[in-house]
């Protein structure tokens, strides 16, 4: 705004002449706004930083210590946290984690891009119809389906496998998805179909040469809002996995505060919880423009 | 897609009505499971647990992200790496981990009790206390208010500067032009925030069942909703109450979606362009 004002030619409302003058009362409410965010955003981030300190610092300093730095750091809490102390075996958590999110991510691609290139540009009876329960789904409490979906997944013997987790992904269960997909696909002009279809192309080469290309930034927010919901999932896995073979890192974390219970081994409780966040953060330092233009545009949480 | 959410909608309204351990076959009992719920205090407390939080969360959450929204969109300086640092906690959120480093901070001798011993408080677990538990919840939620806030930052972005300089020259005032232009012209991004936080609210679930220990403890002060559906139909195996569980929630989110959308038309405005 700044630029603005001070290029503008035309003649200022009284109001904005006024601001002009006063040049240093600006800088003092500027200094101001961003001590208050700054204050916030250390007092927001702080239990996080205190965390990754705590899993680099042996046991006994954990509860006395209230700051991040440490005369000692040491990363036996990782080591004892991943080779496994007892039942719990987070290297296998991370594996099945990992092998559930690709899964999925690659499901809800397919699914979805496929979905919404019907709803955005094929001709169907009652796609409108369709297209307006699929958009009620959006705002349906998850808890409706999740009754019957066990006890389906039950009856084709499922549970205790991944498939209940992953096979929904691959039949484009998720609205919002789908809804983001179709609006920016709408967007597209079709034309490029039309010259496309002219030069003799099918609805699988348009769809795959013209619309998938053009639709990368709606299928990457796709991919990774995904898989972090699926590498966050903690009800799915509690729910159908009960063999601790099978277990992802989330139920591994909870399984693993329940048996500490006290204080014992807090450091490889926190060392796991840290690599746990690890991808998250790993993805939103790479992608935090595009995640964040997806929130901003589209209102994905 | 329909199929997998259609199909199973309807064999959960049909399931409501009976009882159904998945060992025998279901078997029709009526409004048997409604009238149970209706006299079942856990359920009334479950109710009350998730209403309170849905009443205190959302509020908290929405005021919170319009300020720090209001904060950012005059300073630009910086503006990418702000909105970046206020956005990872949503992202981190909703995860075990940073519900495990809850149960820690707010626990006997956590961050938060070891910070008022330095002051010479003494204070127990705020999660072994009833009183509190509800609100170590409330708070992370609130942590997580970025993804929120960012919608309103964007929204701030496109209301028009002509509106406030129209209001200056009008005489209106800091405040007035807040009330005046900023609320109005930002009512459908409220509305949909509303909307969107308030449905997620009454699912919340992750959060609740690590840091209550899956029990929605200490005396049921944190039986939410959720938690509470969860027990019956995954540890009772109710499969019959839990989803006439599931269909009240869907009753009661449809009913405050439709009164929402019926209100939105006295105080939500689109642009008349």
């Amino acid at each position: 705004m700044t630029t603005q004002t001070a290029t503008s030619a035309s003649p200022r409302p009284p109001a904005m002449a006024r601001m002009i003058k006063r040049p240093t009362n600006r800088i003092w409410i500027s200094v101001l706004r961003h001590s208050v965010l700054i204050v916030i955003l250390i007092a927001m981030l702080y239990p996080l930083l205190w965390m990754v300190a705590a899993s680099l610092r042996p046991n006994n300093e954990i509860f006395s210590s209230l700051g991040i730095l440490s005369s000692h750091y040491t990363v036996d809490n990782y080591v004892s946290g991943w080779t496994g102390n007892g039942a719990l075996n987070f290297s296998r958590y991370f594996v099945n984690s990992v092998i559930i999110s690709a899964l999925s991510v690659v499901g809800n691609l397919i699914a979805c891009s496929l979905t919404a290139y019907a709803f955005a540009r094929l001709e169907f009876p009652l796609k409108r119809l369709l297209f307006a329960l699929l958009l009620g789904t959006l705002l349906l409490p998850y808890h409706v389906t999740l009754v019957p979906q066990y006890i389906l997944f039950n009856k084709l013997g499922l549970i205790n496998t991944f498939a209940p987790l992953i096979a929904p992904h691959f039949l484009a269960t998720d609205a919002f998805f789908v809804f983001l997909m179709v609006q920016f696909i709408r967007a597209l002009p079709s034309d490029l179909d039309a010259a496309a279809r002219i030069d003799g192309a099918g609805h699988w080469s348009i769809f795959t040469r013209i619309i998938l290309p053009l639709a990368l930034p709606a299928i990457g927010t796709t991919g990774l809002f995904t898989f972090i919901n699926t590498w966050n999932d903690f009800l799915g896995p509690l729910i159908y996995l009960s063999n601790s073979q099978l277990w992802t890192v989330p139920l591994g974390l909870n399984a693993f505060l329940d048996a500490t219970g006290g204080q014992s081994s807090y450091g490889s409780l926190f060392a796991m919880a840290t690599l746990s966040l690890a991808p998250l953060v790993g993805f939103f330092v790479a992608f935090q423009r595009l995640l964040i233009e997806g929130i901003a545009t589209s209102g994905i949480k | 897609m329909v199929g997998l959410t259609l199909g199973p909608m309807i064999y959960s309204l049909y399931l409501a009505f009976t009882k159904y351990n998945l060992l025998t076959s279901p078997q029709w009992i009526g409004f048997a499971n409604f009238i149970q719920i209706a006299n079942d205090s856990r359920y009334w407390q479950s109710a009350r647990v998730t209403l309170l939080y849905v009443l205190i969360s959302v509020p908290v959450v929405l005021v919170v992200s319009m300020v720090v929204a209001l904060l950012m969109n005059a300073s630009i300086k910086f503006i990418t790496g702000y909105r970046a640092l206020f956005y990872l906690p949503s992202l981190l959120g909703a995860s075990v981990a940073v519900a495990t480093l809850w149960r820690q901070i707010f626990g006997d001798s956590g961050l938060i009790n070891n910070a008022l011993a330095a002051l010479g408080i003494n204070h127990a677990s705020w999660i072994g206390d009833p009183g509190t538990a509800l609100y170590v919840i409330i708070s992370l939620n609130a942590w997580a208010f970025g993804s929120t806030m960012i919608i309103f930052l964007a929204g701030l972005r496109q209301v028009p500067q002509e509106l406030y300089e129209a209001a200056s020259v009008d005489g209106a005032g800091r405040f007035r032009r807040f009330w005046s232009v900023t609320i109005p012209s930002m009512s459908p991004l409220i509305f949909f925030n509303v909307l969107l936080d308030t449905v997620h609210a009454f699912q919340a679930f992750t959060g609740v069942y690590v840091i209550s220990s899956g029990n929605g403890g200490p005396s049921d002060s944190t039986l939410f909703y959720t938690l509470y559906l969860y027990q019956q139909g995954f540890t009772q195996l109710n499969m019959g109450y839990a989803s006439a569980m599931a269909w009240i929630l869907v009753v009661v989110l449809a009913a405050f979606t439709g009164v929402l959308f019926f209100t939105a038309r006295y105080w939500v405005h689109y642009g008349d362009r």
